[in-house]
């Protein structure tokens, strides 16, 4: 499994990633969402972002709709993980087609939890 | 640090005594990682000395104390997930095939700890029962502290953040200053009561009770009788569901195993009958004439693209006749 994880802050990115790598995952990072989108762009497969809702240049709900808006890109699964923690920014979120949304600060059995949720734990990791 | 024989043998006997719990040898470091912060909270330098204390003063507040801190667990939303998609793809609906008309669905959430069990059950219950949907869910657990949080509804951001899916959340929890509390509609579904799984059970009968990573704690013995209190009050037809790993088998042999998605669920055996040595793929076929067994479908989760991997059994059930996994609220913001 291959996840992109973007988030402005450099710190975030390793956190999210070494939770990720721990997990099974082989991982790539972008600091913000035209970064991100171009790495898609090149042909860079993953199955899972992981996306921060602040950045620069491109925010995390702009990357995630124009995800949405390619076909190309169905199978991969969003998963905004951020500080935006209001129950209005949640349901936009989910409108604009993230499958999960993960609130900053999270425990790394938060994240293991919600790809459980999606079907992303490999099942050697079930007990 | 370590503890001394001493400490260990006197909480052991405690805990045992009061929750008929078993802390083998072995366990040393559970008792010190569980009590060192209520030793250090009392001023003692370590488990040792506030054992000591505890011992001297006979205070029945450290004794509820301690058996609660090595009792209660730390817990998620739709732990483990499969017991919940078993719910919507072959619980339910089986329990349907066999009463047409469906009454109030009666649960047990056993060892319920802060609710987020029976809270889980309760939402996907409403999803797949659909509106005006009746059941009723009594969640019990032995420590008054868990339930007094369990039966406000309220739950921090990082309990929030554990395997709660974020469309359940947005439609069922609001914000309250730091926290998220949850439906009213969904707190009224559910009464809950103190209990130990060695007293008589709760008033039954029980469509469905959910008893799951309590029976690892216990021995042989104790197990069975547990299991054996469960029996009484399951309906006939009902369904056990036991943690990913646990069984019934070699302990009770009143249970029928079906497999399901990824695990287990077990069916009482009826008085009299012979059970099978072996999980019958027949035990799930609802008893509606002319129906032909369908081929297990692999479930989909709510918010996935994708089915989720499909399952080894070969294991017939009877056709699904409800509604597709996931709400339309889900379907239609996330897909």
């Amino acid at each position: 499994m291959r996840a992109l994880v973007i988030d402005d802050s450099r710190t975030m990115r390793r956190i999210v990633s070494a939770a990720l790598e721990e997990l099974g995952f082989t991982t790539l990072q972008a600091g913000d969402g035209q970064q991100a989108l171009d790495l898609l762009e090149s042909g860079e497969e993953v199955d899972l972002a992981c996306i921060d809702w602040n950045m620069p240049v491109m925010d995390g709900l702009t990357f995630v709709t124009r995800v949405r808006a390619n076909s190309a890109w169905r199978d991969i699964t969003l998963m905004m993980v951020t500080t935006e923690s209001e129950h209005g920014q949640i349901v936009r979120a989910l409108a604009a087609g993230a499958h999960e949304y993960l609130i900053k600060p999270f425990t790394p059995d938060a994240i293991r939890d919600k790809l459980d949720l999606l079907g992303l734990i490999p099942a050697e990791e079930h007990v | 640090m370590s503890l001394t024989q001493d400490t260990f043998a006197f909480v052991a006997d405690v805990v045992r005594r009061r929750s008929a719990i078993q802390l083998e040898t072995g366990k040393e470091y559970l008792v010190e990682s569980r009590l060192l912060p209520i030793a250090r909270d009392a001023g003692h330098p370590g488990v040792d000395a506030y054992i000591r204390e505890v011992r001297a003063a006979q205070r029945e507040a450290d004794l509820t104390q301690i058996v609660d801190a090595l009792t209660t667990n730390e817990t998620s939303w739709f732990r483990d997930n499969t017991p919940f998609s078993a719910l919507r793809t072959h619980i339910v609906p089986a329990l349907r095939a066999e009463r047409p008309v469906l009454d109030t669905l009666r649960v047990w959430s056993a060892a319920c700890s802060t609710g987020q069990e029976p809270y889980s059950l309760a939402m996907t219950l409403s999803d797949v029962l659909g509106p005006g949907a009746r059941f009723d869910i009594t969640a019990t657990d032995l420590s008054e502290r868990v339930l007094a949080q369990a039966r406000s509804g309220r739950y921090s951001q990082l309990e929030v953040n554990r395997g709660l899916p974020a469309p359940m959340m947005v439609r069922y929890f609001t914000r309250n200053g730091h926290d998220w509390q949850i439906a009213e509609e969904l707190r009224r579904t559910i009464t809950f009561q103190q209990h130990n799984l060695l007293d008589l059970p709760p008033h039954g009968p029980f469509d469905i009770v959910f008893l799951r990573n309590v029976l690892i704690y216990f021995d042989l013995e104790t197990k069975r009788s547990i299991l054996s209190r469960v029996h009484r009050v399951l309906r006939p037809g009902g369904f056990l569901v036991l943690g990913a790993a646990e069984t019934t088998i070699g302990v009770d042999h009143d249970w029928e195993r079906v497999p399901v998605d990824r695990g287990s669920v077990y069916r009482p055996v009826q008085a009299g009958a012979v059970p099978s040595p072996r999980p019958a793929p027949s035990t799930l076929a609802g008893v509606v004439p002319g129906t032909t067994p369908a081929p297990f479908a692999p479930a989909t989760r709510p918010g996935l693209a994708r089915p989720v991997t499909a399952s080894t059994t070969t294991t017939t059930f009877p056709p699904t006749r409800t509604r597709p996994t996931g709400s339309a609220f889900e379907q239609g913001v996330t897909r």
